[in-house]
């Protein structure tokens, strides 16, 4: 038994062996040296002298670095929110579809949640483009004068949410699906006896049932959405990345663009608190809410 | 239920089915505008009027993307990273799953938190150090180096725990009783009872893999070595956009995945609901 035992734990050992290994070195070191250059001044590659928390103290006056905050706040609400009542809306119109009919309608809606960001960032630039996009012939039809959209630094961040929503909705619906398939049909029945109205029936059965996979969709979006970098870029090609700074952005621009590694090191480290409070807020607050239901 | 309350049931039950009919029709449309744009020569593309349909549709577009552009090298590029990262990612998960799933062994527990901890860490605040790590490496510009950071999924070794702790104990004694080796009983119990969820799992990694793009896009600088994803929208012409050109190249990075979506679309679902802890 004791040699079995044994032959157990290193079998583990050689089991667990490869991921480990690719563990410690591709996240937990980069982690680990994320926050210690961000003590230093050093540049992007190289080390750098140790400056204690100058670099977070710089933030505090640094107004890039508070547009970068607010704009990416304003996105993440601008996101957030609508997105997850949109998903809702639409899984609540494709539950009540039947076999093929339903699975090429969710199709329609999923596609642009499958395909990379460059490609949703080069259809919706096309569409929305000044000189040609069809939007722009909708809006000359509507009699609206045309605006573009992505050069404007009133609409950039709400044009790129509303992008972000198309795209990423096919994920929220998903989710949703699958929690209205998991309440059962006999309360629906009841309730149609009971001669409730639907809006009734979606008031005191669907909603209620379905909070589990709402505060999950948003939990899911809200940290997606902190990390937004990859649109704004995108959208920014040719335009003013410095009106649309998110924080991601910032780390990309401190870093990459202006070699200071500690200071870019400092902006990623907030960012990392940030999505790991939330993370843990959201945690205890569904496990809070699970509590009070029982 | 009374009749006129039936009925009122149902009218609005069409109205709300024709809407969200309407509605998926319009959420759809930019992606068919773009496949249709990219089938319409130059000057047809830039008609101030609306066009539904080509007048005259070519796929001088799409020879036009592959002849002057890399496209073929950076397809080359995203297969090789994709299925590269999806055969590595899915086997060292399924060890790792296995293990912690089934066997006993000193640190399991603190191995299973650390995943589950590192679920919540943001891997974009930490592309300035996997820059540096991969630079120290020597991998920058590499298939090895976009594929490095990649790696790691955890959400594919919580599933796969999740799915062999299902499998009923009797199996392993059962096989251990057998003598059977550990990795026999691995890859000769366990995986084939899974293949299920390993096609699915596999799908989705290779669809994030092709579709990431911060990375790639800061480890590649060189024009020949990047993925398709991050490609399309490095180049630009001297001498103004092709707008149907740059959606032909758009269409190229798009299909496989939506192929792949399309031919396994359950497997896709079923995975995307697990990777979110739902059992779908």
């Amino acid at each position: 038994m004791l040699r079995n035992s044994r032959t157990e734990r290193l079998v583990a050992l050689v089991l667990v062996a490869p991921f480990l290994a690719i563990y410690l070195l591709a996240f937990v070191y980069p982690t680990v040296q994320m926050f210690r250059i961000s003590f230093t001044d050093a540049p992007l590659i190289g080390t750098g002298r140790w400056v204690g928390l100058d670099n977070y103290l710089r933030l505090d006056n640094d107004p890039m670095f508070r547009r970068a905050l607010w704009n990416t706040a304003y996105f993440v609400v601008m996101t957030v929110v609508p997105g997850t009542l949109i998903a809702l809306l639409i899984a609540l119109g494709v539950s009540r579809l039947k076999g093929r009919f339903q699975a090429i309608v969710l199709a329609l809606f999923f596609l642009p949640y499958i395909l990379p960001v460059s490609v949703v960032y080069l259809i919706w630039d096309w569409t929305l483009n000044f000189q040609f996009g069809i939007a722009m012939h909708v809006l000359d039809w509507l009699g609206i004068p045309r605006v573009p959209v992505f050069k404007s630094r009133v609409w950039f961040l709400p044009a790129v949410a509303g992008v972000t929503i198309w795209w990423t909705a096919g994920f929220s619906i998903l989710l949703f699906l699958a929690g209205l398939r998991s309440i059962p049909m006999e309360i629906y029945e009841a309730a149609a006896l009971d001669n409730s109205t639907r809006w009734t029936t979606f008031r005191r059965i669907t909603w209620p049932l379905l909070w589990p996979i709402t505060s999950l969709v948003f939990t899911i979006q809200l940290i997606l959405q902190l990390k937004i970098f990859d649109q704004v870029y995108l959208f920014s090609i040719g335009g003013r990345p410095n009106d649309n700074m998110v924080l991601v952005y910032y780390v990309f621009q401190k870093a990459f663009q202006q070699n200071q590694g500690g200071r870019a090191a400092a902006v990623a480290v907030t960012l990392f608190v940030l999505v790991v409070v939330v993370s843990v807020l959201q945690f205890q607050l569904l496990r809070f809410a699970e509590r009070r239901r029982r | 239920m009374n009749a006129m309350a039936a009925k009122r049931w149902n009218v609005w039950g069409g109205i709300i089915t024709a809407l969200t009919l309407v509605w998926a029709i319009l959420w759809a449309f930019p992606l068919y505008w773009g496949v249709i744009s990219s089938l319409k020569p130059d000057d047809e593309v830039i008609r101030p009027y609306i066009e539904l349909w080509p007048e005259t549709p070519t796929l001088e577009n799409y020879i036009d993307a592959l002849t002057t552009t890399q496209i073929g090298a950076w397809y080359v590029n995203s297969v090789a990273v994709a299925v590269g990262v999806t055969i590595i990612t899915i086997f060292i998960s399924m060890l790792c799953g296995y293990a912690i799933s089934q066997l006993r062994f000193p640190g399991r527990i603190a191995l299973w938190y650390l995943i589950l901890a590192s679920f919540m860490v943001p891997t974009s605040a930490l592309i300035i150090n996997h820059f540096v790590l991969v630079a120290n490496l020597g991998l920058l510009n590499s298939w090895a180096g976009i594929m490095l950071p990649q790696l790691i999924h955890p959400v594919i070794i919580i599933v796969y725990k999740q799915f062999f702790d299902q499998v009923p104990k009797d199996f392993r004694e059962a096989a251990v009783m057998d003598n059977a080796s550990e990795f026999g009983i691995l890859f000769k119990i366990y995986m084939p009872m899974n293949w299920g969820v390993t096609t699915a799992l596999s799908i989705v990694c290779f669809i994030w893999t092709w579709n990431a793009f911060l990375w790639p896009f800061l480890s590649v600088t060189r024009t020949e070595m990047m993925t398709i994803t991050v490609g399309i929208t490095q180049v630009n012409d001297a001498f103004g956009v092709y707008y149907a050109r740059q959606l032909s190249a758009a269409v190229l990075a798009g299909l496989p995945v939506a192929l792949a979506y399309l031919f396994f679309q359950r497997r896709v679902t079923e995975a995307i609901t697990l990777s979110a802890g739902i059992k779908g």
